[in-house]
């Protein structure tokens, strides 16, 4: 289990650079131990800012609002320059109201003050979210309410890119195997063979086994990359890459979802009743542990999905934190700015440097708990007699 | 609670997407390319093991070389140890042959050369007698040539008979 250590290091690193960077914030003090709790207080930084109206009105620059922003999803893939005033791609904007489908471009609602006319409804952009309105801006609560927002946001736009880069690099990969057939791997086939290997070898044979480890390759490899590359296009910080997709609560959640879905729908007797009922235990202490590890079937996934978005958004929280540094500093005198930025220039090098290795390891952390999942549920039981034995190596036991 | 409450839209997006690019992956890619990773390291694993083999072939066959060799030299030797006893046999026989040859001729000269000498002797003692008697005939002739000389040697002869 060094992998697990290295992985709360890291993470732990992370949240005390947090801790030192937002301590220095002059406008809130933030409580960090959780990431939750850093994102929630973030959150009320926004709230705030927002009932004293936007920052474009207030002038002064506030880094939480502008990392919540960042971090977030968006109707509208911002390239530069200050809202409303800057260079904007538009995206599309696709609603299901209770009255039928309406799509129009998000560059009608671009202002904070635009209201656009759709076929069933009056629309305005506020926070990231489309509302309903009347012509004079007031939200109707009820119609918004019923408002299902399918939009092609920044962070739908970057699944499909990097669906797109998937499957390009992957067909001309598996084109290549068929080319050539048998000889050395040469080329982008060269990079991802030890990849491929490595999640066959070291993750899907060890933690689900010689015999049943081959159906869900597919899977593993597919979540592995999938994960891999959109931590990798996160960091790259031009479009259509830099939008923080795998710390995504969405993102994680489907993905999550996808793993705990494969191990029920793989969990063999074997499995089940070491649930229900574990063998060998007495009936009153069943009581007890039965519940826990019905708790534990979803538990396990939901970890997984925070582990993962907590990690990816503390990065992309950091590199953001750096450079606000320099505006923070920057508004109180323009020497201590520039001087500054040299500090946050080089810290953020460091951190990216780090953020690769944790691109790297999230997406194998991912992959590795997921094969270890579907490998407790698919599990032959051993014989009758050894079950206490048995349960105490039982990789799910050890994680969660 | 914004960023950690999940989102009907990109869930539903990122859904499809997944699926898409899921079901594509594995047709297209990952199949294909797990098969030829299996098909190359079978290849591998087949073309170590048959090198594997050869290397033992070659190894059982240099072992039988060996033998060969050995029986080969093992058969030189009894053949020339044969040789030799054959050789040694040969001599003695021809020896004792010869031997044998030898005292038989030696016996047989030794025999011819007894009745040569029996013979010459023979004839010797017939020639003595002949030339005695030519001798003694040639005397008598002379001795009794006269009467008076017969009558000489009457008397000589009468005078050794003693009449006892």
């Amino acid at each position: 289990m060094s992998s697990k250590i290295s992985i709360f290091s890291v993470k732990n690193f992370c949240f005390s650079l947090i801790l030192v960077v937002f301590a220095l914030f002059p406008a809130k003090s933030f409580a960090y131990e959780p990431v939750e709790e850093a994102v929630m207080q973030a959150e009320a930084v926004v709230a705030d800012t927002a009932k004293a109206d936007t920052h474009e009105e207030s002038g002064k620059f506030n880094a939480g609002e502008m990392i919540i922003e960042h971090i977030g999803d968006s109707h509208q893939w911002h390239l530069w320059g200050d809202h409303g005033h800057g260079v904007h791609i538009p995206l599309p904007v696709i609603l299901w109201t209770d009255k039928g489908l309406e799509i129009f471009s998000s560059s009608n609602v671009e202002h904070s003050e635009d209201i656009y006319q759709g076929t069933h409804y009056k629309y305005m952009l506020r926070h990231e979210h489309i509302e309903i309105v009347d012509d004079f801006g007031n939200v109707d609560k009820d119609a918004t309410a019923k408002v299902k927002d399918f939009s092609i946001t920044k962070n739908a736009l970057t699944i499909i890119v990097s669906a797109l880069l998937m499957l390009w690099m992957f067909l001309s990969v598996a084109r290549a195997y068929k080319r050539r057939e048998g000889m050395a791997p040469k080329g982008l086939q060269s990079f991802m063979e030890p990849l491929i290997l490595f999640i066959r070898d070291d993750v899907a044979k060890t933690s689900i086994g010689e015999k049943k480890y081959m159906r869900y390759m597919p899977y593993l490899l597919t979540v592995f990359f999938f994960i891999f590359i959109n931590n990798l296009m996160g960091l790259i910080p031009i479009f259509p890459f830099g939008s923080n997709l795998t710390g995504n609560i969405s993102v994680c959640l489907v993905l999550a979802a996808i793993t705990l879905i494969i191990t029920l729908i793989s969990g063999n007797g074997h499995y089940w009743r070491h649930i229900f009922a574990m063998p060998g235990v007495p009936i009153p202490v069943l009581i007890i542990l039965t519940p826990i590890e019905l708790l534990g079937i979803v538990l396990r996934p939901f970890v997984l999905m925070i582990r993962l978005f907590a990690n990816i958004t503390a990065g992309h929280i950091i590199a953001l934190a750096f450079f606000s540094l320099i505006f923070i500093f920057g508004e109180k005198s323009t020497g201590a700015g520039y001087g500054v930025s040299i500090v946050s220039v080089l810290f953020t090098v460091f951190m990216g440097f780090l953020e690769l290795l944790v691109a790297f390891l999230q997406a194998y952390v991912f992959t590795l708990l997921s094969a270890i999942y579907i490998g407790a549920a698919v599990e032959e039981g051993h014989h009758e007699h050894d079950h206490h034995v048995e349960k105490g190596h039982e990789p799910t036991h050890v994680i969660v | 609670m914004e960023l950690v409450t999940p989102a009907l839209g990109l869930v539903f997006w990122m859904l499809v997407t997944f699926a898409i690019i899921f079901l594509l992956l594995k047709k297209f890619a990952w199949k294909p390319i797990l098969k030829m990773i299996k098909a190359r390291e079978d290849s591998i694993d087949g073309a170590i093991k048959a090198a594997e083999k050869a290397r033992e072939e070659m190894k059982e066959l240099q072992a039988g070389n060996e033998r060969i060799l050995a029986e080969a030299r093992a058969e030189r030797e009894t053949m020339m140890k044969e040789a030799r006893d054959m050789k040694d046999a040969i001599i003695s026989e021809a020896k004792t042959k010869a031997k044998t040859e030898a005292d038989r001729l030696v016996a047989q000269a030794r025999e011819t050369i007894n009745n040569e000498k029996l013979a010459a002797i023979t004839e010797l003692k017939n020639q003595v007698a002949t030339l005695s008697i030519d001798i003694a005939e040639k005397i008598l002739k002379e001795t009794l040539s006269s009467d008076e000389k017969q009558k000489t040697l009457v008397n000589n002869l009468m005078k050794e008979v003693t009449l006892n």
